[in-house]
């Protein structure tokens, strides 16, 4: 059935919450508005106001309070209209749900999904537009996701909805409308478990999220140059699929890594470190990585353009790794 | 201070042990601090102890803690062992959170006490989660939330009064009001100093109370317990109290005066309960002699217990960062782990 990426979060947390009765949503117009996105749509018809919880703008507070609901042995969703507003919820986040569980030496778990929609969608300026996974997968005691297939963001969510941990679940603004196969009926994928997209043998390409789709745009171009690319979507960002990647690497001998996020500190660094460190030996040259200019999103649309990896800077990546054309636009350097 | 004679002499002398037991317990603190036992940040409760006494005689078992870096006291009154948490003070493994919290971070799972939580203010929302879950489960159960008056200028003290009342959750926001946030006087934080005041923003009913009087604790905190288990919604209660030693354990104590703290130990909590009960001749020297050889005797234990406690082994620096499988409970544990807890809970 081909389904959009909001649907198949619909169908996740609905299924779960048939499921089991401890799961409830929790956020800014997540009931009667039906979610900022719809991804909620028709919850508080199915399962009431008392599982579907419209909150007040307070990040914070519900995030907090859905942190004190997990700790008491509920499976609280929260829903963050976007994660730039959940950068008011850091506290909770960071110092409580990511800490308890090692705090109270092994007494409490935190079972909680923090999911919503994150990196730039169409000109939403520079507090709208941020992917700040990194910043979360630094966090010990946090696991974060970023499914970038409907597929995978069923299969993802309701393993995450399961799971006894405080979970990240980052939904890229610019998937919601994208549309994909979803099997019918009960699955799960496991967390912390890549996916092999696209089979190759003269490059590998580590994309997750929206990237995902602009590497695989790329790649089909670049098959026409006659260059085969491997695509690995970690899917989990943390625990990350070092293995995965690290068997790609040992077929193609080449790297490009691509996020949206900013360069300095971003995921890709530390992918490029846990490769050489396992890999280095099957590496035919450095590791390139193509990401998000350092710079806060600006607004106007040729600006904006030029702060977000896309597939001409994608494919001049894989040109140069493979000696084959100029080095990329290096105005993220 | 109340006047009510008509106080059962058992209960007045248990209000009197308890507050005592947080006394002497932490008094021994800070000699193991000097001697390199106890490190790190150690803030006491001195002074304050009338208020976690009195407040949680309204509390039965069921309900649930969640208390700040200033919460010996708390726990000790709970119920957590001296013991265990006197481990947890020295780091060890039979500590109430295995050595992994200390001072600040102290957990009992079992006893419904929520830590322990350091960040001033941030353990509001987490109450007020545990009251919604509570809620939402039809337990009629409270959450009772302990904060400094440090903790009214953040906005997760506003977010979390809004939705509590917003909600009508089972939470009782207990301000221990102790003139200071660690050096900055009420006045130089508070435009509105009259904390329970700030209640009425959110409407939910707000009371100040003497947080130097025991007895007036326990009532005002009896009165609004029963109104919030009735499903009357949340609501704060400001204990007026004070801190007679230094914000943490190094503090030169510049932002107030020898004369205002010496004036406050005047109403010293113990003294003068431990006065009205000679005087309501529910106390003799005896009784009290008694009592404090077995607080002595409890610490001296709780003492031993964690002198006697195992060091977490260090390869263990990873386990419980996550938890593990949704049914990694006891019977997964190793049986050097199952005797570790049984110490604790023993302690």
């Amino acid at each position: 059935m081909m389904i959009s990426y909001r649907d198949a979060l619909n169908q996740a947390m609905r299924e779960e919450m048939r499921r089991d009765d401890r799961v409830f949503l929790i956020g800014e117009e997540v009931g009667h508005y039906q979610g900022a996105f719809k991804v909620s749509k028709g919850f508080v018809e199915e399962f009431g106001p008392q599982r579907v919880l419209d909150t007040p703008i307070t990040e914070a507070g519900f995030t907090g309070l859905a942190i004190g609901a997990a700790m008491a042995g509920l499976h609280p969703i929260v829903e963050l209209m976007t994660f730039n507003f959940g950068i008011l919820a850091l506290d909770q986040i960071v110092n409580n749900a990511a800490k308890i569980r090692y705090m109270s030496g092994g007494q409490l778990s935190v079972p909680i999904v923090i999911r919503g929609p994150g990196s730039a969608a169409h000109q939403l300026g520079a507090q709208h537009s941020q992917s700040l996974e990194a910043w979360f997968c630094h966090v010990p005691g946090l696991k974060v996701m970023a499914p970038a297939t409907p597929y995978d963001a069923k299969g993802l969510l309701k393993s995450a909805i399961r799971d006894p941990n405080p979970i990240i679940f980052i939904e890229a603004q610019l998937l919601y409308g994208t549309k994909g196969e979803v099997g019918e009926g009960d699955y799960t994928i496991p967390i912390g478990k890549a996916e092999v997209k696209r089979q190759g043998q003269d490059v590998t390409i580590v994309a997750y999220s929206k990237m995902l789709l602009v590497a695989l745009e790329a790649a089909e171009d670049l098959a026409r140059e006659g260059i085969d690319v491997e695509i690995v979507d970690p899917r989990t960002l943390k625990p990350l699929d070092v293995e995965a990647v690290v068997a790609s690497v040992k077929k193609t001998g080449r790297l490009v890594i691509v996020e949206e996020g900013w360069r300095f500190a971003g995921l890709g660094a530390q992918i490029a470190d846990s490769v050489y460190e396992r890999a280095f030996d099957y590496l035919d040259g450095p590791i390139v990585r193509v990401t998000g200019a350092d710079v806060p999103m600006p607004y106007t649309r040729s600006l904006e353009d030029a702060a977000i990896p896309d597939r001409v800077r994608v494919m001049a990546a894989v040109r140069q790794i493979l000696g084959k054309g100029q080095r990329p636009i290096p105005h993220h350097k | 201070m109340s006047t009510d004679k008509t106080i059962d002499r058992q209960k007045a002398l248990e209000l009197l042990r308890q507050m005592l037991r947080i006394r002497r317990f932490e008094e021994k603190t800070v000699e193991l601090y000097s001697l390199g036992k106890i490190r790190g940040f150690l803030h006491l409760y001195i002074g304050e102890e009338a208020v976690a006494v009195g407040a949680l005689q309204a509390l039965t078992p069921e309900d649930a803690i969640v208390a700040t870096y200033r919460e010996h006291g708390h726990a000790l009154v709970r119920g957590t062992p001296a013991g265990s948490l006197m481990a947890e003070l020295y780091g060890k493994a039979n500590g109430c959170a295995r050595g992994r919290g200390g001072s600040m971070h102290f957990f009992d799972a079992a006893r419904r006490f929520y830590g322990g939580l350091a960040i001033v203010g941030g353990g509001l929302p987490i109450a007020v989660g545990l009251a919604l879950a509570d809620k939402l489960q039809d337990k009629a159960r409270v959450t009772a939330c302990f904060f400094g008056d440090g903790a009214v200028a953040e906005g997760e003290f506003h977010e979390s009064l809004n939705l509590a009342a917003l909600w009508k959750l089972p939470v009782l926001f207990l301000c221990e009001n102790n003139l200071y946030a660690m050096g900055t006087a009420l006045a130089r934080h508070q435009s509105q100093t009259d904390i329970a005041r700030k209640a009425q923003a959110y409407d939910l009913p707000g009371e100040a109370v003497d947080g130097m009087d025991v007895l007036a604790v326990e009532a005002a905190t009896k009165r609004a317990t029963e109104v919030v288990r009735g499903g009357g919604g949340p609501y704060l209660l400001e204990y007026r109290t004070y801190r007679f030693r230094a914000h943490s354990m190094y503090d030169a104590e510049r932002y107030r005066t020898k004369e205002e703290v010496e004036q406050w130990k005047q109403r010293d909590p113990i003294v003068i309960f431990e006065g009205l009960l000679r005087e309501w001749k529910c106390l003799t020297s005896d009784d009290l002699a008694r009592m404090e050889a077995a607080i002595a005797a409890e610490i001296a234990d709780a003492i031993a217990f964690a002198e006697a406690g195992p060091w977490e082994p260090v390869e263990d620096l990873t386990k419980d960062v996550y938890t593990e499988a949704i049914n990694d409970q006891l019977s997964a544990l190793s049986l050097s782990e199952q005797k570790i807890r049984k110490l604790r809970d023993e302690g």
